[in-house]
């Protein structure tokens, strides 16, 4: 068992999320930075989609009640454990009764706590993800609060973590070359024109040219961008149709929609583009009022980038395993 | 597929454009959408569904999510060569046969007006309809769910008579209650959770029509036919 200390609101429990119901309604949901999951899960020796919790709003701490691994991931602030700093990407063994604090980072936006074992709660429609919109899911279908208790699962490897634990050298550091870094503070974010992007003429070009805000209305299930409105040359009103995350909408005040991981399953304004799938963790861990610049992106580029991510997690995969047997050898 | 409105004139500015061919479009890297062409009709969306049909089959397919005379096609990974997706999934719809679910007959008790229908008055401003002809149509006609999406188990239902179309709002309700009825443009349906909406309220159901426990969580399924009955009319 967890036992959750202290905890600012829309903390939830969520793994790499629940596709295959946007035919009925249902949001795939998921981490917003599912690479964070991923590299915490293996850490830990779990099943890479293994459910987490995702902090977002800090500070947040929980008791752990008996011994367990755990590890944070995602983002740049530094987890204390019963008040002595730990690295975040890297592996630890938590006693009974010792106490993990996450405080604001200093950067970015979420942090993921991944437990040897996983967390022992219900699978529903194949995830444990929360879908706070449905209300199921997850913790109860709500966020985390104050005095929440959460067993944790079994664990097997329990013994083969070393007593400096292991860490990884983060995706932002291992995938730099891939990965543009932030120029003067304002991120590249890789698109692909999408469906009524020609819609938009002269407006179209003053998409890609400006740099955007993320503004104080956004949440996990959409980025509302701050900037010069942009208009289409016609007012239309589509027949509804699917969408995913990384959908950028134009709704009639010009500003546009970022769909993140609690995407509506379906929309009707026009979408001049579409994020990448590989550039929507960096988005995750944009904070509000953060700048931002769309990078227009082909098909082939997308592809690069996915390989580069599957090598770097397989990478760690490999690794990773190969020193905990090691070390289980010399035990 | 597109169709033009002016949010503060009459109905009769809500026309479909017309194309004669599919249209299919990307959504980011791994997606499509492909768009019918012609009127927003149970023909067209017959075809949508054998066209769902035949793609389920496809082993690159991770899964497809039917529209409004559209359908969303996710792969698995994202293709080395978008364009020959696009010339498949054309060619799919060329060869798609037109297909009717057999659905089945869902029967809604409505209360039509009251507090909920809070766009009742501007619906009998835009169509020129008394607010009792304006239930009447709504409740006298039989609809098909075309398809589910928006919220989980919400269907997008098809027939309503044109007398009553109504766009969407501009500005949405902020907090619509679950349960209300509602007409957004051409299409009707209920309101599956509370929250931002931008579609017209009539009335209220009480119907539960989700339930993620159960091996099948919407009560509304592609072709199934809905009638809404009059429980109680408050005007």
């Amino acid at each position: 068992m967890i036992e959750i200390i202290e905890s600012g609101p829309f903390n939830t429990v969520q793994d790499l999320g629940r596709p295959g119901y946007r035919d009925i309604g249902v949001s795939a949901s998921g981490a917003m930075d599912p690479l964070a999951v991923r590299i915490g899960n293996i850490l830990v020796g779990n099943d890479e989609s293994a459910a987490a919790i995702e902090v977002q709003t800090f500070p947040f701490s929980l008791r752990f009640e008996r011994r367990v691994v755990f590890a944070v991931t995602g983002a740049d602030g530094n987890p204390h454990l019963n008040g002595s700093e730990l690295l975040s990407w890297c592996a630890y063994l938590a006693e009974p009764g010792q106490v993990l604090e996450l405080k604001q980072p200093p950067r970015l936006a979420r942090s993921y706590i991944s437990l040897g074992g996983g967390l022992d709660i219900p699978v529903v429609m194949g995830s444990q993800s929360t879908s706070l919109r449905g209300g199921f899911g997850g913790n109860a279908g709500r966020p985390l609060a104050k005095g929440d208790r959460i067993a944790v699962g079994e664990d097997a490897e329990i013994a083969m973590l070393p007593a400096s634990g292991i860490a990884v050298v983060e995706p932002a550091v291992a995938l730099r070359d891939v990965f543009p870094a932030a120029v003067d503070g304002t991120l590249p974010i890789r698109a692909l024109p999408a469906g009524e992007h020609d819609l938009f003429a002269g407006d179209g070009e003053a998409f890609w040219s400006q740099t955007w805000r993320i503004s104080s209305r956004s949440d996990r299930t959409g980025y509302r961008l701050s900037g010069e409105p942009i208009t289409p040359t016609a007012s239309i009103e589509m027949r509804s149709h699917g969408v995913v995350p990384g959908v950028i909408q134009v709704p009639p005040g010009g500003e546009p929609i970022v769909q993140m991981s609690d995407a509506n399953t379906a929309g009707g304004y026009p979408k001049i583009a579409g994020v990448i799938e590989c550039d929507l963790w960096r988005l995750g861990q944009a904070r509000i009022g953060a700048r931002l610049t769309f990078v227009r992106s082909t098909h082939a580029e997308a592809r690069m980038v996915e390989q580069a991510v599957a090598g770097y997690v397989e990478d760690v995969r490999q690794t990773s395993r190969m020193v905990k047997r090691a070390l289980k050898a010399m035990a | 597929m597109i169709v033009t409105t002016n949010r503060h004139a009459s109905q009769r500015e809500i026309v479909p454009a017309t194309q004669s061919l599919a249209r299919v479009s990307s959504i980011g890297a791994r997606s499509f959408l492909l768009e019918a062409p012609g009127d927003f009709d149970l023909v067209a969306q017959r075809r949508i569904w054998a066209l769902s049909q035949s793609v389920k089959g496809w082993p690159d397919l991770e899964e497809n999510i039917p529209g409004m005379t559209n359908l969303l096609v996710i792969f698995k990974e994202t293709p080395e060569d978008p364009d020959a997706m696009v010339a498949r999934l054309l060619e799919a719809w060329e060869n798609a046969r037109s297909i009717d679910l057999k659905g089945k007959t869902i029967e809604i008790p409505v209360h039509y007006g009251g507090e909920h229908a809070t766009d009742l008055p501007a619906l009998c401003d835009l169509s020129g309809l008394s607010d009792r002809e304006v239930v009447r149509i709504h409740h006298e006609a039989t609809y098909r769910v075309f398809a589910l999406g928006s919220a989980p188990g919400f269907g997008y239902l098809h027939g309503l008579d044109p007398r009553i179309y109504m766009p969407r709002k501009t500005v949405p309700s902020l907090k619509m209650p679950k349960g209300c009825v509602t007409i957004g443009g051409m299409q009707t349906g209920v309101a599956m959770l509370t929250g931002p909406n931008g579609w017209n309220s009539i009335g209220f159901a009480t119907l539960e029509m989700f339930d993620p426990t159960s091996p099948t969580p919407a009560t509304m399924a592609p072709g199934d036919t809905v009638r809404f009955l009059p429980a109680g009319i408050e005007l």
